[in-house]
């Protein structure tokens, strides 16, 4: 079957000389021992992806997605293993096609369609719907150059899908267009998917990666971290993602005290944050609607005279949803010993739309954390909301509705 | 074989990157294309009017008015064709670099299109040449045919010098900038300004050596002396073009990879 793509223990490495001459070295005299460094980008990368399956693939900046679709591309060679691939591959990678700046979008188009393997009649055939899916109007017949980088990438995607591939492979280069430009061309990639192209997407946009695919691969450093349906492996990504900025909030700390966030005291310390549900299990995907507990353990470690507790719950562009603070609930908690520990239990419902959300937490003297502030952590934790068993909504809040409908005269 | 079917799939593109380039080189211009015929025209006037008539150079041997342009232009404009190809697959990978990384297709479509691209330039060129021989009735009639082997062992042994200095070059950019010394050595190195027969003898082995001088004699024999090359006399460049050929697509096939990666 036409559209599998296989990949054996592909590693790929970049070969690093301490400086211009150690490569000539190397060359010129072939027992002299190895001049280079490897630096492994990936490493053991094996899968398997069956004709007609969409799989995307997710990973921090720098995790090797791209490296691994020029891999699968044939632009580049991998240094270890092998990979095996049946059927016609249209790919897009980066910005454009290797666009020439100084000819016309139409001539790149002929240009791009040739190296795709296009005759002259198919060309002539497939330009006017090129042109018509592109909307750039006039500005197909001025140089590449004048081009913004939306325009390239609207032409780009066009030509790559101008007819249905065996397998396409589309990196983030899909978030440069428009929105309306996003839609249409995701509209494409679906429908070539329903008809059976095999689909690789590298994207950062979860709802991208959830409702095309079927499978979720997670690159991290250079390996595959995780494999599993999108959501699943969203939803650790997200965990991953989490992890690591809580980590460079605590090197900006170190490095720096005097801003906000980092000019926590210290007199009070957070020993664990959690979302737990109903029965008391720890999650991280909360349903819309659902009650969930949020758990807040602290520790004193200095004596101080009052405490407040404050929270909020931002959604992924960083919106403040809801936060409050214990000073407004009347909860002051006065007159603290040093190792003294409490337990905050902050019970909602989670009445928010299908996102991704974060909390921050603030320990504080008085009603705001300007006054003296204890210690102050962004995305304590990051949780997902989904939705089951309500009706399909858009919008970051569930506002329960009602629907009465009836007749009139 | 493969390799001459992955060059007709793609003849397509062959054909319009050749096509591109031409008019790559002329879009900006006024005149356009007429520069093609000017710049070689130009060289003709030039030489025959300087060195024929108001110099009066001629060559050793041979008395004709025009003997010394012919034996200038033979050797310029084959020397031309030589130093295209080999500058232009120099950098062939260089310049192609953002359609390397981000398309693949069979490589070896590039130093074809360079090679078309040359030659085009070359017989525009040439056959102005031809026209001028004709006009002047200096034609050297059917011996004129032997030029297309000689012109052919050319071209193999400018890919292949071509291909090895373009790989080179992708790992260590001073091979462009040595290339272009080491050329400029090699033409005066060459006789095609000077009749080699000025050389004095003990030098000669020197000319045996460098593979262009047999070639650019087997011009100069053909359009001066109109007589057919001693093909033995280039048996070395053919076979020296051949090893260099066959050393570069081994090169290439070693370096492929990291190529890519150095772009």
């Amino acid at each position: 079957m036409s559209g599998s793509i296989k990949a054996v223990n592909i590693g790929k490495a970049y070969k690093k000389y301490s400086n211009r001459w150690s490569r000539l070295i190397e060359w010129v005299s072939p027992f002299y021992k190895k001049q280079h460094e490897l630096t492994w980008i990936l490493k053991e990368i094996n899968f398997t992806i069956s004709p007609g399956e969409a799989v995307g693939i997710i990973g921090i900046n720098g995790a090797g997605k791209s490296t691994l679709l020029k891999l699968i591309t044939g632009t580049a060679k991998p240094s270890t293993g092998s990979i095996f691939i049946d059927g016609q591959v249209s790919a897009m990678l980066e910005l454009g096609m290797g666009f020439h700046p100084d000819f016309t979008g139409r001539a790149n188009v002929i240009m791009a369609a040739q190296l795709m393997g296009y005759n002259d009649e198919e060309i002539e055939e497939v330009m006017p719907e090129v042109e018509a899916f592109a909307e750039i109007g006039n500005y197909i017949d001025q140089p590449v150059r004048v081009y913004s980088s939306g325009m390239q990438v609207r032409l780009a995607f066009s030509i790559a899908t101008a007819r249905r591939p065996d397998i396409l492979i589309v990196d983030e280069a899909l978030s440069v267009g428009d929105d309306y430009f996003q839609h249409k061309s995701f509209d494409r990639i679906r429908k070539f998917s329903k008809m059976g192209t095999t689909l690789l997407i590298v994207s950062h946009d979860k709802s991208a990666i959830q409702t095309l695919c079927d499978r979720a691969i997670l690159l991290d450093k250079g390996c595959i971290a995780q494999e599993g349906k999108p959501e699943a492996i969203m939803n650790f990504y997200n965990a991953m993602i989490a992890e690591r900025e809580k980590e460079d909030i605590t090197q900006e700390e170190f490095n720096n005290g005097k801003t906000q966030t980092t000019s926590g005291t210290g007199e009070v310390k957070t020993e664990d944050i959690g979302l737990y549900n109903c029965e008391d299990q720890r999650i991280e995907n909360v349903r819309v609607g659902e009650s969930v507990i949020l758990k807040v353990r602290i520790r004193v470690v200095e004596k101080i005279k009052t405490l407040v507790l404050g929270y909020v719950i931002k959604d992924r562009l960083g919106q403040d949803m809801y936060g409050t603070n214990t000073w407004y609930t009347k909860q002051v908690i006065n007159n603290l010993q040093i190792g003294d520990r409490y337990q905050f239990n902050i019970k909602y419902k989670a009445n928010l739309g299908i996102g991704s959300y974060s909390v921050s937490i603030a320990l504080h003297e008085q009603n705001t954390h300007i006054s003296a502030n204890y210690y102050w952590q962004d995305l304590a934790l990051v949780f997902n909301v989904i939705n089951t068993k309500e009706v399909q909504f858009v919008g970051n809040n569930w506002m329960e509705p009602e629907i009465k409908i009836k007749p009139y005269e | 074989m493969s390799l001459l079917k992955e060059l007709w799939d793609y003849r397509g593109f062959i054909k319009g990157s050749v096509k591109r380039e031409f008019q790559l080189n002329y879009q900006n211009s006024m005149l356009g294309a007429a520069w093609t015929i000017i710049n070689p025209l130009a060289m003709i006037v030039v030489y025959t009017v300087i060195f024929s008539k108001v110099m009066k150079t001629r060559l050793p041997g041979n008395a004709g008015t025009f003997s010394y342009s012919i034996f200038l232009c033979s050797g310029l404009f084959t020397w031309n064709l030589f130093v295209e190809i080999t500058c232009k697959t120099q950098n062939i990978f260089i310049t192609n670099a953002n359609l390397i990384k981000k398309l693949s297709f069979p490589r070896i479509t590039l130093p074809v299109v360079v090679v078309l691209n040359a030659l085009i330039n070359f017989l525009i060129g040439f056959s102005l040449f031809i026209i001028f021989l004709i006009i002047t009735g200096n034609f050297p009639g059917w011996v004129f045919i032997s030029i297309l082997p000689v012109i052919t062992l050319q071209i193999i042994f400018s890919i292949g010098v071509g291909i090895i200095l373009g790989i080179l070059n992708v790992f260590f950019r001073d091979v462009g900038q040595l290339y272009s010394v080491i050329l400029q050595f090699w033409f005066w190195l060459t006789p095609i300004v000077y009749s080699p027969t000025i050389i004095p003898e003990k030098m000669r082995l020197g000319l045996k050596v460098n593979p262009m001088a047999s070639i650019m004699n087997a011009y100069q024999g053909i359009f001066v002396e109109k007589q057919i090359p001693q093909w033995h006399s280039l048996i070395y460049p053919v076979v020296l073009g051949l090893i260099l050929c066959m050393i570069g697509i081994k090169l290439y096939i070693r370096c492929s990879a990291d190529m890519v990666d150095e772009l």
